[in-house]
């Protein structure tokens, strides 16, 4: 087997050292009912040809996003990401290494998270962000118990703009921990009843920009209304490269942002690994979740990073601590940050001015298709339409003739009412071609 | 001084005293790297974009105008500036990276090929049932082998990691008594020695924690459980291969007394490593244990995750398991998302999407190439090396548990370093001057001084050998009163020990401008 060195001859002096007779004697205190002696009913091993041939005929029974016009998004979104990110990412010193618990020799790791942290607290337009989460949607959950350790309150609204996934595991992992969650009916212009349900008990309002319809909103008035509460404000953006274009959550008034980082430089993979964003003013520092890297000294005096703050952490303060999370997404975040010094912020905002500019163009192609009702008002690179016919129907129709012509809305969310709506998203990788595919197939499809 | 044919010194000559370090902060080729913020890359840009057809006007005054302070570098620098970064680390690659717990095992280079396959690495999560049959097949075989290796009947993929995968297990736990009207059960137990992860979920959850004493030999007290199992106990979080890298020899027995005052029994799966192909978790009574595929199935740590932690379930938590989940039917494969009908006992959704689609890809190409046979010989190799380790390095160090086998890793305490005025800390970091990763330290608790070695089943005997080697010349030296190799190490490492106080007394998180003042501490 050619991932095992080891030798019969190996075995059996390694077991004469060990003073065993055999591998059995290693294996005395299972008890003898667990004790199996047979081979499990599963298959023999098999060399990297077999493997990749059984790897490869699943792979191709899937539509990858750039085998032909493509308009998915609602949460993870097809972009162009620079070849030199997956080579830096495979180097065996950031892929085989573990977190980094002794500083000495992982400074590559620690430098690049205090580059990352400083990344996300820039494009957030807030003081500080952590060493990364599993994804956008828990991070947003963990926003919302953070904003109950802050506010020592219980209830958490949420907007019916939020992404009906993140509002799911919100509600899913808050209410364990005994708080109300109020979810607002979707919207898709939402922040008006947001601002209705905050009162007195609020520990914070969730609201989402662009939000799961693709509106673009000033939360500010959000902002204001939860503050004159006591409440703090947390932003959830599920498309990073919109930070290249927008208001930034600080400068709006948030006290927590979240994102989901998928967007800048890690692949679609059908939903993981992504990177979770997380970032919040500095007095709240010490409730925040997850792993901080912060700068020291070695005892030379140089410059160096360790992990930091982590009697906020499980390892240490165990059922005292502000979250469990321990493994988050180190490489997922390595691959973000290679991706963003890459592009700068001039790059950035070129590649958010190209996103908005296609999900134009694509507005007026679709605007124009008699009974396509545009329903977004202000959007980045994602809107969402009301067609003719029923939104998850037309798409698995133009699944047929290799179109993916976006995510029905009643995908996301069945009780929401909305079998018409459909989410659609274009990026800097959509053509003009791609724009005029769908034109003719949505046509064909509502009968003109 | 010795030279070679055409009279190059070939070897230092021994008689040159050290210059005190270098005179630019480097050492030997690696480069002292400034961070991405002060390499003057305030206009540039790595890609190169067509420009936009239509501008922003219509946005009106939600554009960003603020400069946001995003350094940028052109292809060549930034490969330089990461590379660089790179050879501070060490891996898995390099030396053998005996973190206890950890299982650092080695990343086959097959599986990333595979996670790249277009078909997998650029399938969107929503992308029509009908054009990702191949994913969800492939999720649906992952589960086949994650239910047969545990002879558990069902299996939770979405949570993004261990932890996540506690905290998948403990919903199912808290849902199942919920239905039963037992919601009132508050307590869970967990042995003193368990992960930090098993409190903190707990809690998280909203229960409160009691902890069971260990006996001597380092197993979970039966006398101690008893008295403390209760009408109140909603679960019992046991790690087995427990994290003194012992088996519980009366895991049947904490099973059948868990169950019998109607507690659930979550196991912490993070050592399966050890047992994988040979013990079944389901045939000693566990209920709900998560499976870190970045452990056992090989998947890369990362420097920190991503990781995966799919749960295999008991039938009687099985019908609490969040959405979403691959069910077969006449068509091919349907992935329920939004449960209906009598599915909704389910207690709800971890994640956005399906979980770790990239690492279940990596662990199924994993699980592929050992087979049966090879899985199970994983754990034996994995276990051999241990015991090996331990028998050698027995002959200078303290075993916490000397009698009888470990399994998957060794562990020591420092009673050995008495008197040497060296702590297991200083033992660690001078192990960083011999080429290895120090062992996982002062863990578990329960231990004095802790030091917890797990070789993994990847590691040659050759390999062994160097590490046992280094760590005995190692000891020797800290009993022969060789203080200052061990209380200032490391002194060959890119950096020497970093001062952590400091770090957290006054928390430095962002990069700032020289001319703005640090961040302060609250």
């Amino acid at each position: 087997m050619r991932y095992l060195p080891l030798t019969p001859a190996d075995r059996a002096k390694m077991l004469s050292v060990i003073g065993a007779k055999s591998i059995d004697d290693l294996f005395i205190d299972v008890p003898g009912v667990a004790q199996i002696r047979d081979l499990f009913d599963l298959p023999r091993h098999a060399g990297e040809m077999e493997v990749e041939r059984e790897l490869a005929a699943l792979a191709a029974m899937n539509r990858p996003a750039g085998s032909g016009p493509f308009f998915c998004g609602a949460g993870a979104y097809k972009h162009h990401i620079p070849a030199t990110v997956d080579h830096v990412i495979q180097r065996s010193e950031f892929l085989t290494s573990y977190t980094p618990y002794q500083p000495e020799i992982a400074q590559g790791t620690l430098q690049v998270l205090f580059e990352f942290q400083t990344q996300v607290a820039a494009l957030t337009g807030l003081d500080v962000a952590n060493a990364s989460m599993y994804d956008g949607s828990t991070a947003c959950a963990e926003a919302v118990m953070m904003a109950q350790r802050v506010t020592r309150r219980n209830k958490a609204v949420l907007s019916g703009g939020l992404h009906p996934h993140y509002a799911a595991v919100t509600q899913t992992i808050a209410s364990a921990e005994s708080m109300e969650i109020t979810r607002l009916a979707a919207a898709i212009d939402a922040e008006a009843a947001v601002i209705a349900s905050i009162d007195n008990d609020t520990a914070c309002v969730v609201v989402q920009t662009p939000n799961a319809f693709g509106t673009v909103t000033d939360v500010s008035k959000v902002a204001e209304a939860a503050h004159a509460a006591g409440a703090l404000l947390i932003v959830v953006t599920t498309e990073a490269i919109s930070f290249g274009l927008l208001k930034s959550p600080g400068e709006m008034g948030a006290d927590i942002a979240v994102a989901e980082g998928q967007s800048i430089g890690v692949g679609l993979s059908y939903g993981g690994p992504y990177v979770g964003l997380f970032a919040c003013k500095e007095k709240y520092v010490r409730q925040m979740p997850g792993r901080l890297c912060g700068e020291t000294l070695d005892a030379e005096g140089r410059r160096g990073f360790v992990l930091t703050l982590s009697t906020r952490e499980q390892h240490i303060r165990r059922d005292k601590a502000t979250s469990n999370i321990c493994t988050n997404s180190g490489l997922c975040a390595l691959a973000f940050t290679i991706h963003l010094s890459l592009l700068g912020e001039r790059g950035l905002k070129s590649l958010a001015a190209l996103n908005h500019s296609r999900a134009r163009e694509l507005r007026d192609a679709l605007a124009v298709i008699p009974g396509v009702q545009i329903l977004t008002p202000r959007f980045f690179n994602e809107f969402a339409v009301r067609l003719p016919v029923n939104a998850a129907e037309t798409v698995e129709a133009l699944v047929g003739q290799g179109i993916v012509a976006g995510v029905p809305y009643s995908r996301l969310a069945p009780e929401a009412g909305m079998d018409d709506v459909l989410l659609v998203a274009a990026t800097e990788t959509t053509t003009e071609a791609d724009i005029a595919a769908l034109v003719v197939a949505l046509k064909g499809r509502t009968g003109q | 001084m010795s030279m070679n044919s055409v009279g190059r010194p070939t070897r230092p000559d021994q008689q040159t005293p050290g210059v005190g370090g270098s005179l630019t902060g480097a050492r030997g080729l690696l480069q002292d790297e400034a961070l991405i913020f002060e390499l003057g890359g305030w206009d540039k840009t790595g890609v190169d974009l067509e420009a936009p057809k239509f501008d922003a006007s219509d946005l009106g005054d939600l554009v960003r105008t603020a400069p946001m302070g995003l350094p940028g570098l052109s292809e060549p620098e930034t490969m330089r500036h990461y590379v660089r970064l790179s050879q501070k680390n060490h891996a898995i690659d390099l030396a053998l990276y005996p973190l206890g717990s950890c299982t650092m095992k080695h990343n086959p280079r097959l599986n990333e090929k595979m996670a790249r396959l277009a078909g997998f690495g650029d399938l969107h999560p929503l992308t029509p049932v009908s054009a990702s049959q191949g994913a969800l097949a492939l999720m649906d075989r992952l589960a086949h082998w994650l239910k047969t290796l545990t002879a558990m009947p069902a299996v939770a993929m979405s949570p993004k990691a261990g932890a996540h995968g506690e905290l998948c297990g403990l919903l199912c736990i808290k849902a199942a008594h919920e239905a039963k009207g037992q919601g009132h059960r508050r307590t869970v137990l967990v042995p003193t020695s368990a992960h930090g992860t098993n409190p903190a979920t707990a809690a998280f959850v909203g229960y409160s924690v009691t902890e069971i004493a260990q006996t001597e030999d380092g197993r979970v007290d039966l006398a101690d459980l008893e008295a403390k199992l209760s009408a109140d106990v909603a679960a019992i979080m046991v790690t087995n291969p427990n994290t003194c890298g012992l088996f519980e020899r009366d895991i049947v027995e904490i099973a059948r007394l868990t169950h019998e005052v109607g507690a659930y029994f979550y196991c912490d799966g993070a050592n399966f490593n050890a047992i994988v192909g040979r013990v079944r978790p389901g045939d000693l009574g566990v209920d709900a244990m998560h499976i870190n595929l970045h452990k056992t199935f090989s998947t890369p740590h990362g420097g920190g995750g991503p990781g995966a932690g799919p749960v295999v379930l008991s039938a009687a938590l099985a019908p609490f398991a969040p959405a979403p989940w691959v069910v077969s039917g006449s068509n091919g494969f349907d992935l329920i998302e939004s449960p209906e009908g009598d599915a909704v006992q389910g207690f709800g959704r971890m994640v956005a999407f399906q979980g770790q689609m990239g690492m279940f890809v990596r662990a199924y190409a994993y699980m592929l190439s050992h087979g049966a046979d090879g899985l199970r010989q994983v754990a034996e190799d994995a276990v051999l090396n241990a015991n090996y380790i331990k028998a050698r390095l027995s002959k200078v160090m303290t075993p916490a548990f000397p009698e009888g086998p470990c399994m998957h890793e060794a562990l020591f305490d420092d009673h050995w370093l008495e008197g040497t005025g060296i702590t297991t800390l200083d033992f660690a970091k001078a192990m960083i001057d011999e080429g290895f990763h120090p062992m996982t330290m002062y863990f578990p608790l329960v231990v004095h001084g802790a030091m917890l070695i797990e070789p993994t089943e990847t590691e040659s005997k050759l390999e062994l050998d160097r590490f046992c080697d280094a760590l005995i010349a190692l000891a020797h030296a800290a009993k022969a009163g060789d203080v200052d190799r061990f209380t200032g190490a490391p002194y060959l490492a890119p950096l020497r020990r970093l001062d952590e106080t400091q770090a957290a007394r006054k928390p430095k998180l962002t990069w700032k401008p020289v001319s703005q003042t640090p961040l302060a501490a609250e």
